[in-house]
C-alpha cells in the first residue's frame, strides 16, 4: 500500500491545507501579537528590560512537547476551558503553534528594533520629528529584521510536530480529508507505518511549500 | 532499503501541486457534515488504525448514517485515559483488565465483544534464543530472558504491552538488563526498532502483517489463531463512554456505532479486510452462541452465580 495514500490528491490536498492554514493563522495571530510587544520594549527603558528581554529569549527555545501538553490539559474536556470543546481541533493546534511561534517573532523583531542606529533616531528627532515618526522611521528600518522574525516564526510552527500531535490528535476522515492531520504529523503516521517512502515525499512536499511560503513572503516585503 | 526514485520524485512533484492547490482552492469542498452537524469521536489503538482496518470500517458507518467519525489513534492506555477524560464518544482498544476497570468505574457503558486476532512472538530468523522451538509464550518468554536475548517493548500502556507484562507475569520472570528495552512507541515504531537492532518483541498479528514487508522479522511462535497458545489471544472490545459523567459525549451517535461495528453488516467489513490476501481480523459479535459474559468485567460474580 506504499504510494496508496498520498497518491490520492484529496488526502494530500487536504493535510496541505490543514497544515497551511492552522500555520498561516497561528503566524499572523502571534505577529500581531508580537510585533506591539517587540516595539514596545524596543523603544522604551525601564527597569526589568533586560529581564524581559531574557524571557522573551527563553520562550523561543520552549519545548513544543510541554506547550502540547499544557495546552491538552486546558483544554480537555476535564480542564479549565473545557466547556470550548476545542481538544481535538484545529483551533487548539493554531494556540499551541501561537504559543510556540509568538516568542520567536518578539524575539527576532526586538532584536532587530534594537539594533536600528541610535544614529537614525537621533537623526529624526533632530529634523524636528515626533515620536510616531521616529517609530515609523526605526520601524521602516528593521523591516527586514522583522519579516526575518516572521518567517522564523512560520518556520517554527509549520514544522512542528510535537504538540500539534498532543493537542489535534492526528485525525483524518475515512474518505481521506484531514481534519487535524498536517503534513508533519502525516510523516510520523507513515514512518510508525514502516512507509518510509511516503514519509520522505511528505517530506519533500513540506520543505516545497516552506519554500514557497518564504519566496513570497520575501518577495512582499520587496527583498 | 531501495528507493523508487522515478515515483519518489513524480509523486513529490503531484504532492506539491496538490497541497498548493488545496490552500488557494475554495476551502470548502470536503467540509460538508453529516447528521446535524455531528461527528463521532472514536479513540482507539494504534493496531486498529494503522492496518487501515478502521478507515473501511468508519466509511461504511459514514455511508449508512451520513456522520463522519473522526478517529484519535493512541495506544489502548492513552485511549482509555482519553475517554475517562471525556474527549471521546466511543472507545475501541484491546485490553480486556484495562476496559473492566474503566467499566467498573462507572466511564463506560454497553461494552460489546467486536472483534479479536492474536498476538504473535517476531524476531530474527537466526532466532539466537531458540524462540521457535517452544510451544508456549511463557516458555518462549523465559527463553529470551535466560539468552538475554535483545528484546524491545512498546512500555507505552498500549494493550499490546499490558499482555505483554501478563506473559512475562505468568512466566515469572521480572524483565530487566540491558537486553530488555521499553521503548514508549507504537506498534509499527516498535517493529521497526526491532527490526533494526535485531531484537525480539510482541506483536499484534494485524500490524505484524500489514508491515510484513517493510521489516526483517519472522514469526517464531504463533497464537491461537495457527494453533499457537491461547494466552496470545487479542480479543477487542468497543464501549461507549457515559453520558451521566461527561455530558458533552454524543451517546445516540456512540450507540449507533456499536450497533453498526456489531451489525452483520459491520462484522462482515472486519472479515472481508485483508492486507497481502490475508485476513487481519476475526469478527467476534455475532455468535449462535451468544456469550453473555462479554457485558459482564471479568471476575466479576453475581449473587446468583455463587450461590
Amino acid at each position: 500500500m506504499s504510494f496508496e495514500s498520498i497518491a490520492d490528491p484529496t488526502y494530500l490536498r487536504s493535510i496541505g491545507r490543514v497544515s497551511l492554514t492552522v500555520s498561516l493563522t497561528a503566524v499572523l495571530l502571534s505577529t500581531l501579537l508580537s510585533l506591539p510587544i517587540a516595539f514596545a520594549v524596543g523603544f522604551a527603558e525601564f527597569r526589568g528590560k533586560r529581564l524581559i528581554t531574557a524571557v522573551i529569549n527563553t520562550g523561543m527555545g520552549f519545548p513544543s512537547v510541554v506547550v502540547g501538553l499544557l495546552v491538552l490539559m486546558a483544554l480537555s474536556s476535564s480542564g479549565p476551558l473545557g466547556s470550548l470543546e476545542l481538544v481535538y481541533t484545529p483551533e487548539a493546534m493554531i494556540l499551541s503553534q501561537c504559543v510556540l511561534a509568538a516568542p520567536v517573532i518578539t524575539g527576532v523583531a526586538l532584536s532587530a528594533v534594537e539594533s536600528v542606529d541610535d544614529a537614525v533616531r537621533d537623526a529624526a528627532y533632530g529634523v524636528g520629528g515626533t515620536r510616531a515618526d521616529v517609530a515609523l522611521i526605526t520601524l521602516k528600518e528593521a523591516r527586514y529584521g522583522v519579516i526575518t522574525g516572521i518567517l522564523a516564526g512560520f518556520g517554527r510552527a509549520i514544522s512542528e510536530v510535537g504538540s500539534v500531535l498532543i493537542v489535534g490528535g492526528n485525525i483524518a476522515y475515512a474518505d481521506g480529508t484531514s481534519k487535524t492531520r498536517t503534513i508533519t504529523t502525516a510523516i510520523t503516521l507513515e514512518t510508525r507505518r514502516g512507509e518510509f517512502e511516503t514519509a520522505l515525499v511528505l517530506g519533500a512536499v513540506l520543505l516545497a511549500l516552506v519554500l514557497l511560503v518564504n519566496g513570497v513572503v520575501m518577495r512582499l516585503g520587496g527583498r | 532499503m531501495e528507493y523508487r526514485r522515478r515515483e519518489v520524485l513524480g509523486a513529490s512533484a503531484a504532492g506539491i501541486a496538490a497541497a498548493v492547490a488545496g490552500c488557494v482552492g475554495s476551502g470548502s469542498e470536503g467540509d460538508e457534515v453529516g447528521v446535524a452537524g455531528e461527528e463521532l469521536a472514536l479513540a482507539t489503538t494504534t493496531s486498529t488504525y494503522d492496518t487501515g482496518l478502521l478507515d473501511e470500517i468508519n466509511a461504511a458507518f459514514q455511508e449508512r448514517f451520513g456522520t463522519r467519525v473522526a478517529p484519535n489513534a493512541q495506544g489502548t492506555g492513552a485511549a482509555i485515559e482519553s475517554a475517562r477524560n471525556g474527549n471521546a464518544d466511543v472507545i475501541l482498544v484491546h485490553a480486556r483488565s484495562q476496559e473492566d476497570e474503566f467499566m467498573r468505574d462507572g466511564y463506560g457503558v454497553n461494552r460489546r465483544d467486536l472483534m479479536f486476532n492474536d498476538f504473535v512472538i517476531v524476531g530474527p530468523s537466526d532466532d539466537p534464543a531458540g524462540v521457535g522451538d517452544t510451544e508456549q509464550a511463557t516458555a518462549a518468554f523465559e527463553a529470551i530472558a535466560n539468552a538475554q536475548a535483545p528484546f524491545v517493548s512498546r512500555g507505552d500502556d498500549s494493550g499490546t504491552h499490558t499482555k505483554e507484562l501478563a506473559i512475562w507475569d505468568a512466566a515469572g520472570v521480572e524483565p530487566g538488563g540491558e537486553w530488555y528495552q521499553e521503548l514508549g512507541q507504537g506498534m509499527g515504531n516498535t517493529l521497526n526498532n526491532a527490526s533494526e537492532s535485531e531484537s525480539y518483541t510482541l506483536a499484534d498479528r494485524g500490524t505484524y502483517l500489514s508491515m510484513q514487508d517493510n521489516v526483517d522479522l519472522e514469526i517464531l511462535l504463533q497464537g491461537p489463531i495457527e494453533g499457537g497458545p491461547e494466552l496470545l489471544a487479542n480479543p477487542y472490545g468497543i464501549m461507549a463512554v457515559n453520558p451521566e459523567i461527561h455530558s458533552n459525549v454524543n451517546y445516540q451517535l456512540a450507540m449507533a456505532y456499536i450497533g453498526f461495528a456489531t451489525s452483520p453488516a459491520g462484522q462482515d467489513v472486519i472479515s472481508n479486510y485483508t492486507a497481502d490476501g490475508q485476513q487481519l481480523f476475526y469478527p467476534e459479535a455475532l455468535s449462535e452462541d451468544p456469550n453473555f459474559q462479554q457485558y459482564v468485567p471479568e471476575g466479576w460474580q453475581s449473587e446468583a452465580d455463587s450461590e
